[in-house]
């Protein structure tokens, strides 16, 4: 299977083509130019990943909490992540670097605050 | 009447603010003010709660409220002062500023140096010409981005963003993942000007189309908006009869850009460029009138942070040795945008440099396998390769203080060759 990507490493943009077998697994890429753009595209087409930001309400504190998650996740764990984060509601005062919930999803991510409140 | 004075003043506390200040510190000067009109300092960075600052400068991805920490920390451990919810109102050429706070009501405040870094803002409707009603629902989107995430409050439903830049572009992923439905994104030019990993991490993730080469051409709704038109456009950018689509949305999104927010510059009697809205400075950020220096998002449109920084940096050092006597000099060559080249700061260059001087400009267009050089009296005196110069990105030219001797007074251009290229 045949798969066409663009790399987002730097703004030259390389499209790339990447062959993966029948089982999803990477075999090749071609069209990057450097090898950051190589390393990208097998883990963008086998295991996405996304670092995701939120929000959550402050009960106490006139400015919500802003959140991130410690690593990047898989990025189709971003829904039920959102979700979750939408059940929440922690107390002021909230230091930046706390962490907010742990191994969120059971994805080794934790939710650290990123802004003091 | 003045009710203070200190040596040097600076306006706004975001990053710009922020580093400035704490340059003059290191630099010697202990008689430091900060004003900020908002209630904290750190300035849009607030808002700004995705990841992605800060690799140049601190080689790790922070998200904007972390990044604007390290600075508010930074400059809290120097006993700088920052004083919020201060508006400036005016700045004479004399340097007294006139600001007003709830707490210390309204003051003349007189300084040896000022620091302008009051940031920009986002260009608005009136400005983009949009057709069709005036109902409720449009917002530009830094706006969606501070309701959304520093007020907690969602501008709607159904979506659309006119314009790609980078802020549209994160407000797309924002929206949807709060749970609102973004149909499309609209550019008029062929490519977008935001970055590719937000293309896609925050349209291709989601679905959302990208549709280059298209304008909005309607905007339908009596007190909140229904429906836009979007159309594809021609060449010129003007809209192709028949390609009409109608979108059923109750809340579009402006992302057309930043202007530098420069009515305290102008009223100071500033020379404004007109390339880029902001004052015109020489290498060392001075502006027309001296002692008052410029950087940062009010000086020129930056859209990476870690440059803002190291830019303002520069003209806190600056000030501060103005303040000592050390900023004497004269000009001695003005660097004029030359084909290919838009906005390039500084404008001009004094005798008696201390440093290379770092040019920053933005390419008119794409151009790949391209060179930037920069000429003057028919010698070259800088030149840069690069696989790639887009007009999203902030191009840079060194220029060595070795180069310029023996160059005689006169104006310096700065060019760009390559390929032009869309998309
Ligand atoms: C909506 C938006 C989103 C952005 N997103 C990104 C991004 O994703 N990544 C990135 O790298 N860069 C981004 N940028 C650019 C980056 O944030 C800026 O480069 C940086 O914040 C500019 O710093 P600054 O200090 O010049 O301006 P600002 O951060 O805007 O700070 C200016 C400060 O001056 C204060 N001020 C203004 N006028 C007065 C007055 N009269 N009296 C007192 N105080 C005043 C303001 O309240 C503000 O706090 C974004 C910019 C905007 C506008
Ligand atoms: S492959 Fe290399 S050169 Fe091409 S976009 Fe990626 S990082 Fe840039």
């Amino acid at each position: 299977m045949d798969k066409v990507i663009i790399c987002i490493n730097c703004p030259v943009g390389c499209r790339m083509n990447v062959k993966l077998a029948e089982d999803g697994s990477f075999l090749s890429v071609s069209g990057n130019t450097c090898p950051r753009g190589a390393r990208y595209a097998e883990q963008e087409c086998t295991a996405p990943l996304r670092m995701v930001t939120a929000v959550i309400p402050v009960s106490g504190a006139a400015v919500p909490l802003s959140v991130k998650t410690s690593v990047p996740v898989p990025r189709e764990s971003i829904g039920g992540i959102m979700k979750q984060l939408s059940l929440l509601s922690v107390r002021a005062p909230v230091s930046q670097g706390a962490v907010i919930v742990s191994n969120i999803l059971g994805t080794g991510a934790d939710i650290i605050a990123t802004r003091n409140v | 009447m003045i009710d203070l004075h200190v040596g040097v003043l600076v306006i706004g506390a975001g990053p710009a603010g922020l580093a400035a200040a704490v340059a003059a510190h290191e630099n010697g000067t202990d008689s430091i003010l900060v004003l900020e009109r908002e209630n904290e300092p750190g300035g849009i960075l607030r808002q700004c709660i995705h990841n992605g600052f800060g690799l140049h400068r601190f080689n790790e991805e922070l998200t904007g409220p972390e990044y604007a920490q390290r600075d508010i920390d930074r400059a809290r451990a120097a006993g700088i002062p920052i004083e919020c919810n201060t508006t400036v109102l005016s700045v004479s050429a004399g340097r007294v500023v006139t600001c007003v706070s709830p707490e210390k009501g309204f003051r003349q405040i007189s300084a040896d140096a000022v620091i302008l870094a009051m940031g920009c803002r986002e260009r608005p409707r009136g400005a983009l010409c949009t057709p069709g009603t005036r109902c409720a629902g449009i917002y530009s989107a830094g706006t969606a981005q501070r309701f959304v995430n520093m007020e907690g409050y969602m501008p709607g439903k159904r979506v659309v963003i006119l314009g790609s830049g980078d802020i549209g572009l994160i407000m797309a992923r924002r929206m949807t993942l709060q749970g609102a439905k973004v149909l499309a994104c609209v550019e008029i030019m062929p490519y977008s000007s935001g970055l590719k990993r937000n293309i896609v991490q925050c349209l291709d993730d989601y679905g959302i189309p990208l549709l280059l080469g298209h304008t909005v051409t309607d905007i339908r709704g009596k007190e909140r908006l229904t429906g836009v038109t979007v159309a594809e456009v021609d060449g010129s950018r003007n809209p192709i009869p028949g390609t009409e689509q109608d979108f059923e949305c109750d809340t579009l999104l402006l992302s057309c850009g930043l202007i530098p927010e420069n009515e305290l510059t102008s009223g100071a009697g500033i020379t404004l460029s007109p390339a880029t809205s902001g004052a015109v400075v020489d290498e060392r950020f001075e502006t027309s009138v001296p002692g008052i220096f410029a950087c940062g998002n009010v000086l020129h449109v930056h859209d990476l942070v870690d440059y803002v920084s190291e830019e303002s940096a520069a003209a806190g050092l600056a000030a501060s040795e103005y303040i000592r006597g050390k900023g004497k000099k004269e000009l001695r060559w003005s660097v004029v945008d030359g084909p290919g080249v838009r906005g390039t700061v500084p404008q001009q260059i004094s005798s008696g440099l201390q440093d290379d001087v770092r040019l920053m400009f933005r390419p008119s267009g794409v151009f790949k396998n391209a060179v930037a050089v920069a000429e003057s009296s028919g010698k070259e005196i800088a030149r840069k390769k690069a696989m790639i110069f887009t007009p999203g990105e902030m191009a840079l030219l060194n220029i060595r203080k070795e180069a310029l001797s023996g160059i005689p007074e006169g104006s310096i251009t700065v060019r760009i060759e390559g390929e032009i290229q869309h998309g």
